[in-house]
Order: structure tokens, then sequence, then C-alpha cells
């Protein structure tokens, strides 16, 4: 997994609220047994129309933000489907971090094994965000996530918070299994003595 | 010192908790019961599995199903209706067979929808934990059990460790009392509840059901409340076990027998949230103010009782939210102040892990019975599992929906996600049982508006969506 330190880059606003996994990555991508070629299908229906044409007025075609790293997005999104193809694919095309007030649980999860930042703020901080977001002279964000703060193109610095073991995990680019085998024999113990208690599920 | 009251879910968090991760417990490294695994969210998991060379740590406590990209048509072959998923299909069954875990692939006897597989073979225990590579996952909350859908990367996680990385979720409890009204299901209940609380009101939460109105709702009736819970957000939903769920489980091929029998059930009688203890957020709903629902819009919460209009977005003050509603209604293709009952529908649907279950489809065919499906609608029937359909067919409801104009198909997800070749046409109208009124879900351009299967039946035999309580076999 690719650590995440200091991502800079420009930020794209995409305001509207429970956009779900289906929208991020339709069926058709479905389709694959590896997490490659999904790049194509991010936002497939906003970005092209029927015929494969891009659509020129979704914010990842304008100028300004077709290399966007980092969204600005609506409330509860990434719901719906548990479907991991819509991060692996947010990360193909180049996406390092999501901020907005809220994120569907399994999603934010997914996020955190992928590399893939998300941040939760109040409301009033994500709309200044979105409008800075929205003008390309002032959509540039960094995002220090060690320093766990967001400097904007107006001068502020926004502090966040994050869980510390889904931060090191970031950090670091850390191997989720191999650290919980690290626990192995916890595991065994515990199992055991599970399975010794409720012996009809043994 | 009296030990803390606790709800069921965090007792359900706590037996299950190997280690804590973080200082005050709000991060565990939790262990898993059992897993069911599908062809579509699970080969990269493998993948990573072969590629570390990790073993499964224990391949007994997996199970395999086809059901996202199969066909339904109504003679069954092996074949699949493209070549990814051809090419899922194949990859799951080896992996599969190389790492232990029993399949049941599409020819199978036993194959179905995984949620309705478990069930039915009585592996869904209470007090158990069980994640799955799908967000519906939380319908094993009806027995007492910890379900909630993972992603990939965590499946994987899952089949090498037999745990997961766990945060601990407040709790909210929702109690329904009273007498549901004729023609109100289970799949009422949680519309209402989702437009109550928002398609994100339950995200951080697992949600209990409680109250009177639940305790008379049936096993089945209870996984469909839970399936949808996961519609506002909730990654968990729980009905602490009771009598019902007992006799249910009694007797089912994987279900403990004899001694071992009554063990559990003596120990699942103590499942439940003690009387003191605290949620982090109650909500009540009255019974008998719930009425047939249906989605007007592209989010769950997008819905309305049957007898409304579609509302104006022009009176919502928020901005934000009436420019989603807006944006809804011209996906939709509706205009504001229509009544719902006057939207002519093209295609119906009864199929899915929320609503396709023995019990859904003797509801659909008391409504069916006797009648035909209108000019200009096609309609189709796919069995939530081939027993289902097997039982369904036992029973002569087959024939009722046949004879009134209905496809009877073979189980799967189908339409419900359209990832096979069952597919909403653009811009085609689909009354379906499903859970997921998302823009594109049924088929790119598809129009969704989800309901009761008994409300299914009812726009299928009247060309629009109507009251089932006024279509005729809606007691």
């Amino acid at each position: 997994m690719q650590p995440f330190t200091l991502v800079s880059g420009p930020a794209a606003a995409l305001p509207a609220a429970n956009v779900d996994t289906d929208v991020i990555m339709p069926k058709q991508y479905l389709k694959g047994i590896d997490r490659s070629g999904l790049r194509d299908g991010v936002f497939r229906d906003l970005r092209f129309d029927p015929s494969g044409a891009e659509r020129p007025g979704f914010v990842l075609n304008r100028e300004g933000w077709r290399d966007a790293k980092i969204l600005v997005v609506g409330p509860n999104f990434g719901c719906g489907s548990s479907r991991e193809h819509a991060v692996w694919g947010l990360g193909q095309l180049g996406i390092r971090a999501l901020i907005g007030t809220s994120f569907a649980g399994i999603f934010f999860d997914n996020c955190a094994r992928n590399g893939l930042l998300a941040v939760t703020l109040e409301a009033a901080v994500v709309d200044r965000l979105m409008a800075l977001a929205s003008d390309a002279a002032t959509n540039r964000l960094s995002i220090d996530l060690p320093g766990q703060r967001i400097a904007a193109s107006d001068g502020s610095a926004i502090a966040f918070e994050i869980e510390p073991g889904r931060k090191e995990a970031l950090v670091l680019g850390l191997d989720a299994i191999g650290a919980t085998l690290q626990h192995r024999s916890a595991i065994k113990s515990f199992e055991q003595g599970y399975l010794a208690e409720n012996p009809w599920l043994a | 010192m009296p030990p803390r009251a606790r709800t069921l879910y965090n007792k359900l968090v706590d037996s299950h908790t190997v280690r804590r991760l973080d200082a005050d417990g709000g991060q565990v490294l939790l262990y898993i019961d059992r897993t069911v695994l599908n062809e579509y969210t699970s080969p990269q998991a493998f993948t990573g599995l072969r590629e570390a060379g990790r073993p499964l740590w224990r391949p007994t406590a997996a199970l395999g199903t086809v059901d996202h990209v199969n066909p339904t048509a109504a003679h069954r072959t092996a074949a699949m209706p493209d070549a990814g998923a051809a090419q899922q299909a194949s990859y799951f069954a080896e992996n599969c067979r190389d790492f232990g875990i029993e399949l049941f692939d599409v020819l199978h006897p036993l194959q179905g929808i995984e949620h309705v597989v478990m069930p039915e073979l009585g592996l869904v225990l209470p007090g158990m934990v069980i994640a799955a590579g799908d967000s519906h996952t939380t319908t094993y909350g009806a027995f007492g059990s910890l379900g909630f859908g993972i992603g990939t990367s965590d499946i994987e996680h899952y089949l090498a460790t037999q745990t997961l990385v766990y945060r601990r979720l407040k709790s909210m409890c929702v109690t329904v009392d009273g007498p549901l009204g004729p023609g109100v299901r289970a799949k009422d209940v949680v519309m209402a509840l989702i437009r109550r609380i928002g398609a994100s009101g339950a995200t951080g939460f697992a949600i209990e059901f409680a109250g009177s109105t639940i305790a008379r709702l049936s096993v089945e009736g209870r996984m469909t409340l839970c399936n949808m819970a996961v519609e506002c957000g909730a990654r968990g939903a729980l009905v602490a076990p009771d009598e019902r769920v007992f006799d249910y489980l009694h007797g089912r091929p994987r279900a403990p027998q004899g001694a071992l029998w009554d063990q559990a059930v003596a120990a699942w009688r103590g499942l439940n949230s003690d009387p003191d203890a605290r949620f982090d957020r109650e909500v009540a709903l009255d019974a008998a103010g719930i009425e047939p629902m249906v989605t007007w819009g592209t989010s769950p919460d997008q819905a309305a009782p049957i007898g409304a209009r579609i509302p104006d977005p022009a009176a919502e003050p928020d901005p934000d939210r009436r420019r989603d509603m807006e944006r809804a209604l011209a996906y939709m293709g509706l205009a504001p102040g229509t009544r719902l009952s006057d939207i002519a529908i093209e295609r119906a649907f009864i199929g899915s892990c929320t609503n396709a279950r023995i019990e859904d489809l003797r509801d659909a065919a008391s409504v069916v019975r006797g009648r035909h499906v209108a000019a200009g609608v096609r309609a189709m029937v796919v069995p939530g599992s081939s027993a289902v359909k097997r039982q369904a067919e036992a029973e002569g409801l087959d024939r009722v929906f046949t004879e009134a104009g209905f496809e009877w198909r073979q189980s799967g997800c189908s339409m419900c996600l359209a990832m096979n070749d069952d597919v909403l046409g653009s811009g085609e109208r689909c009354a379906s049982s499903t859970n997921r009124n998302f823009e594109g879900r049924q088929g790119a351009g598809g129009r969704t508006h989800l309901m009761s299967p008994a409300m299914v039946a009812a726009a299928a035999i009247n060309g629009r969506l109507a009251d089932p309580r006024q279509a005729g076999g809606g007691a």
C-alpha cells in the first residue's frame, strides 16, 4: 500500500449527498478478478455520456480539476454496496484523499485499507473547502497526515482528527494481515476458549 | 459492584474480543464466527492469499455461493452471461476447491442468494458475529447475530486470521409498538424508519430493534427489517432472539442437534440487552402510523406512503436537500405533486435478499391469484434460493405467478443490482421488492421504485403503483 504522508494538489467539489458506490463504480466494471482497469469506471455515468464521450460539465472533466488529487464531498459519501472496486478506482484515477462531513462505514474502512485518506470535518469547514475547491484559482489543498493538518489556499490551516491505528496504517502503508498475525497465539487461545464455551460452534 | 448494564450489541462485541487495540477499547481485534463468499467481491482476496502464500485460518467457517452474476433464465445451465462473469465463476470454483471451502455453484441444489441460503441452512445462529463481502450481511441480526458487510481487503484479512480490526459502534434502539395495519409489512416498517432518520441516520451505529411489533414479526420479516437497516447506514442490526427464532432454527440441516441444541438454546436465552442498558440514541415508531411505503427518488430515504403525492422541492427550505430532490426527480422523470398511485410502470421485479423468501412469495401470490399482469408490463419473480423455489413450486405458487403473466425464474441476485443479464433499459420504470433505488442500480438510466413484494404484485396487476389494500389480498 502506498504510504500517505504529505499530499498536495487540486481539489474538486462533489457536493451531492448520498453518492453511492453504484455511482462511483457501476456494475459493468465489477466483472474482473483483479484490481486493475477501474480508472475508466469511476463516476462513469457522470464523466461520460452513453456513447463514451466526456460530459464537459462534469467537474473532473474541466480544466483545473482534471488532475484532482482530493475530492471535497457531500454527506454520506460511499453509501450502499460494499464493493471495494469503488475505492480501487478512485485510487487509479489519482485521488488520494476525500474530505466530507460523513462517510458510509464499509466505504470508510475500504479507504483505509487502500491508502486513501478519508477526513471527516464539521459542516461549516467542509462548506468553506467546498467553496475554495469550486474555483480553479483557489482549489489547491495540502494535506499533512502526520501533522493532521490541511493547508488551504486562503492561508488557513485546518486540524483534523483520525484514529491512531488508521493513521499509522496509512502513514506507514502497513500490511494489516501481517500486523494481525503477530497476535496469532492470542487468536488461537481465544478461539480454543470460545469454542469450548460454545461447543455447538466447534 | 454489579456488572455494568450492557446492550446486546456490546455483549456480542465483548464476547468476540480477542484483544483491545487501543487504550479505551474502542478498537478491538474481533473474532468472526463465519463468512459467506460470493464470486464478485472475493476474487482479489484469494489472489492476495495466493501471492502471500497464506493459508485459511478456518476453511470450515466459510461457505461459497454463486449468486451475483449468474443468469436466472427458467432453464438453468452452467453458462454465464458474459466472459467476465464466466471468469469470476470459474476462479471462484478454483479458489473454493484449492482452499477447501464448500461451494454451492450455479447448478448446486442449494444455490441461492447468500443471505437467503445461510439462514435457511441454519448457518446463522444467535450470538454469532458474521462478516461477509456484501453490505446486506446485516440480515443476520434477525437471529440475534451481529452481521455486517466488509470490503475485499477485509475478506482477505478474515480468511487469513479469522478476525477483523474492528471499531466499536454506537448503539441505537429503534422501538416499534402496536399492531401493523392491514397490508403493512416489515418492508414498510424499515422504509418508514429510513425515511424518518435519513439515509445516513444510523451511520456509525448498530441498531437494536425492540417493541411489540417486532416481537410479533416472523423471523423472515425480521430479516427484511435488518437487511435494509444498512440503507440508513447501520453496520449491524439486531433483534434479541426469542422462541420464534429457536423454532425457525430447530431441525435446520446445519443447526446444532440433540444435546448440543438444548445447550445452545439455553445460552441463547440470555442474549438480550440488560433492562437498564443505555443506548446512544433512541427512536420510537408507532406501528399504527405506518402505511405501505414506496420510494419516489434515488435514495432509499426519498420515500412516502402510497397514498401521498410527490413532494415539491420548492417547499424544501434546505438548499442542498432541494438540489438533491430536484436531481432525483429529473432522473426519475417525475413531477412534484403527482400522485404516487398515478405512476405507470413497465417492469415489476420480485426478488433479492430483502424480499424473496417463501413468505414474500406467498404474500405476493395472494395479491396475484386469479388476476393478470397489466398490458405492457413485464413482471418477474426470482426466488431467493433454489430451496425457496422448490418450496414455492410444491405449494403451487409458481403456477399462480405464471398464470397471471409473471416470469418464474431461477435464483440469484438478478435485477436487484443487474450484474447479470436481468437489466432495466434506460428510462424503464420498475416496481421492485429490492433495497436500493440508486441511479443506474438496476440498469443505466433505469428508474426504481422500492416497495414490499405485495405492492410490487399490486403494481404489476394495475400497471401503476398501487395500494395493496385496494388491490386485494392485503390482509
